[in-house]
């Protein structure tokens, strides 16, 4: 009777459904990618925030055209003057140095170090990932008890000793951020491998003999790509801060460079009489990383809409 | 419970032997030679060889590694070259004003972020709701050493009610004035950390309040107070207490920036100036000492955890 029951029910669906379907038309569902696209442009905040950081880009790209003046070049008698001043839209440092020139020529640094750092962890991390999660094992104990070692030292604490071990330097501090972020990636990849792997069009890949690397890269790694892609929008602005850091702490980018911690850090004796020249840099860095985790909780809820609370 | 001590003990000992071979390679690979550092430029090579030989720097660096380790454990950590005293009474004392400002933080950011996450989440979808929400990713957005300075400019300078360097004021040296000079670094330091409590403990609260056994209370015809306090707010804060954990150890990175910001005489002010200095012995001492208590921290944590849902030991 049931299952009567079941085969009428599925004759009058195929039935209706023929009806409504022009057997001409392609229907192609919307692939997942997609989908998280449309529900990103239906967020305002994370669309406003991609909107400025391509701005920014843009900007720093284009500093060589947009600067109006060379970022290093002193003007003594302009020193310290405040923002609104005629030719200095955003003021200049004590040594009368153009705020709005360094400004962009900095984001050029700032934005290069962030993106640069993070494509180098995650590159690595994920390997190192890949290669834990799906052949376990020997291999995977060592590396998570390295990750271990790495994530017993609080991350700007690491990246600073680090740098002590290289040697200050712009270079040094983007590479000392890199190697913190390692771990961060290696460890995401890591847990969705491992629950990867068990899956059934893993098992059924590995049965028509696909080898090991093919499965990693055509099954595994394309599954991953999700959190992958949150961690690292989140974690560019994370970069910024941190090298910004480094280089207040005079352990990275070194003066003169126009870079925005550079700014920061010589702007602060300067507080009492000319505050723009360390609220400018800081909050150009405030801003990036205001705009970069609103676009990776917009990506996140996208990609993952049951996360969104 | 003891069982899970004793494992997480056990498990903390590879992870002490890493951080130690960690601290000691990058020592290692830090560029210059310490005996010449020690001894200035003006050093000949016989006296540069003999306190290379005298330091145990001619030696393999496995050697060097266990003799350092050696001295580590019996409190030996070296004499620092830029002070001429021993390192470790030095970076303990630092150490001691970092960890006044470390609890201060964290103090302030649960006081502050956990009932802001639980108000949040009871109230989801308000626009309290979304105005925290919208503080939370400005607060952990904002690079901590602006953030400091901001602070300095606005209550030290502008308004002028607070100190905005050091520890203390040179004519007073009471209770009061020690507070004082704590309340700024303090926030700046805890305002990161307080933002990411916030948003965990809302999204925590949120999934408890969602639970079939609050349902139940609700059912039974509780206030919405006794619900949330009774029944929600135990549950919910578990994970919360990991976040806070992870907090603290990002408060003793963070740390660093704002003993820089605000002059503080802590442990990383001393670090960056034993890096600028090139006084290998004072940073080498200072990173074992702030990532062992990170360890430590984390272990009590983990061990919190474990006490405080049941799951998580016999797991």
């Amino acid at each position: 009777m049931a299952s009567e029951r079941v085969d009428g029910s599925v004759t009058a669906i195929r039935a209706s459904t023929k009806q409504r379907i022009d057997p001409g038309m392609h229907i192609r569902p919307r692939s997942p990618a997609r989908q998280a696209l449309q529900r990103l442009r239906r967020d305002p905040a994370a669309m406003a925030a991609g909107v400025f950081l391509v701005l920014v880009a843009l900007a720093s790209v284009l500093a060589p055209v947009l600067a109006p003046r060379d970022p290093v070049q002193t003007h003594l008698e302009h020193r310290l003057v405040p923002p609104g001043t005629p030719g200095y839209p955003l003021g200049a440092d004590d040594l009368g140095r153009d705020i709005l020139s360094r400004l962009l020529w900095g984001g050029r640094i700032s934005l290069l170090v962030g993106f640069g750092a993070v494509l180098a962890a995650m590159s690595v991390g994920v390997l190192v990932g890949l290669l834990a999660g799906y052949f376990g094992g020997w291999l995977d104990s060592l590396v998570m008890r390295l990750i271990d070692i790495l994530m017993a030292f609080p991350a700007i604490l690491l990246a600073i000793a680090i740098v002590a071990s290289l040697g200050p330097g712009l270079r040094n501090a983007m590479l000392a951020v890199a190697i913190v972020g390692i771990p961060y990636y290696a460890r995401i990849v890591r847990g969705s491998v491992l629950s990867l792997r068990e899956q059934e069009f893993v098992h059924a890949a590995r049965l028509i003999g696909a080898p090991g690397v093919r499965i990693l890269t055509r099954h595994i790694l394309p599954n991953c790509l999700g959190p992958l892609i949150v961690a690292a929008t989140l974690d560019v602005g994370w970069m910024i801060m941190a090298a910004a850091g480094l280089s207040f702490l005079g352990l990275g980018a070194q003066p003169p460079t126009a870079e925005w911690g550079v700014m920061l850090s010589q702007g602060r004796q300067f507080i009492r009489n000319a505050p723009h020249v360390s609220i400018i840099p800081g909050a150009a860095i405030f801003l990036v990383v205001l705009a970069l985790n609103l676009l990776g909780d917009g990506l996140r809820d996208a990609l993952d809409p049951r996360l969104r609370q | 419970m003891t069982g899970y001590i004793v494992r997480r003990l056990l498990s903390l000992i590879p992870v002490l032997i890493g951080v130690t071979f960690l601290v000691f390679l990058v020592m290692q690979l830090a560029p210059g030679d310490p005996a010449q550092i020690m001894l200035g430029p003006k050093a000949t090579e016989t006296s540069l060889a003999q306190l290379r030989h005298d330091l145990g720097l001619d030696q393999p660096w496995h050697v060097q590694y266990f003799r350092w380790i050696g001295r580590v454990v019996q409190g030996n950590w070296g004499r620092s070259i830029q002070l001429k005293r021993e390192v470790l009474p030095f970076i303990l004392d630092r150490f001691r004003n970092s960890l006044y400002l470390t609890v201060l933080a964290a103090l302030i950011a649960c006081t502050i972020g956990i009932p802001v996450g639980i108000l949040s989440a009871v109230r989801q979808y308000s626009v309290s709701d979304r105005a925290t929400m919208v503080l939370v990713l400005v607060g952990f957005s904002m690079p901590i050493f602006w953030l400091g300075i901001m602070l300095q400019i606005l209550f030290g300078l502008k308004l002028g009610i607070l100190p905005v360097s050091g520890l203390q004021s040179p004519e007073r040296s009471d209770v009061l004035d020690l507070i004082s000079h704590l309340i700024l670094p303090s926030m700046a330091l805890a305002t990161g950390a307080m933002a990411i409590i916030a948003r965990m403990t809302r999204s925590s609260m949120l999934e408890v309040i969602r639970q079939d056994y609050v349902r139940t209370a609700r059912s039974k015809g509780l206030s919405e107070r006794l619900v949330i306090n009774r029944h929600a707010l135990k549950n919910a804060l578990i994970p919360v207490v990991t976040v806070v954990g992870m907090q603290v150890g990002y408060l003793l990175g963070g740390d660093v920036l704002v003993e820089i910001v605000f002059s503080y005489p802590g442990i990383g002010l001393a670090m960056i100036n034993g890096i600028l200095a090139r006084d290998f012995p004072l940073v080498q001492g200072a990173i074992l000492l702030v990532a062992s208590s990170y360890v430590l921290v984390n272990l009590a944590v983990d061990l919190l955890y474990a006490y405080l849902d049941p799951r998580i030991r016999y797991g």
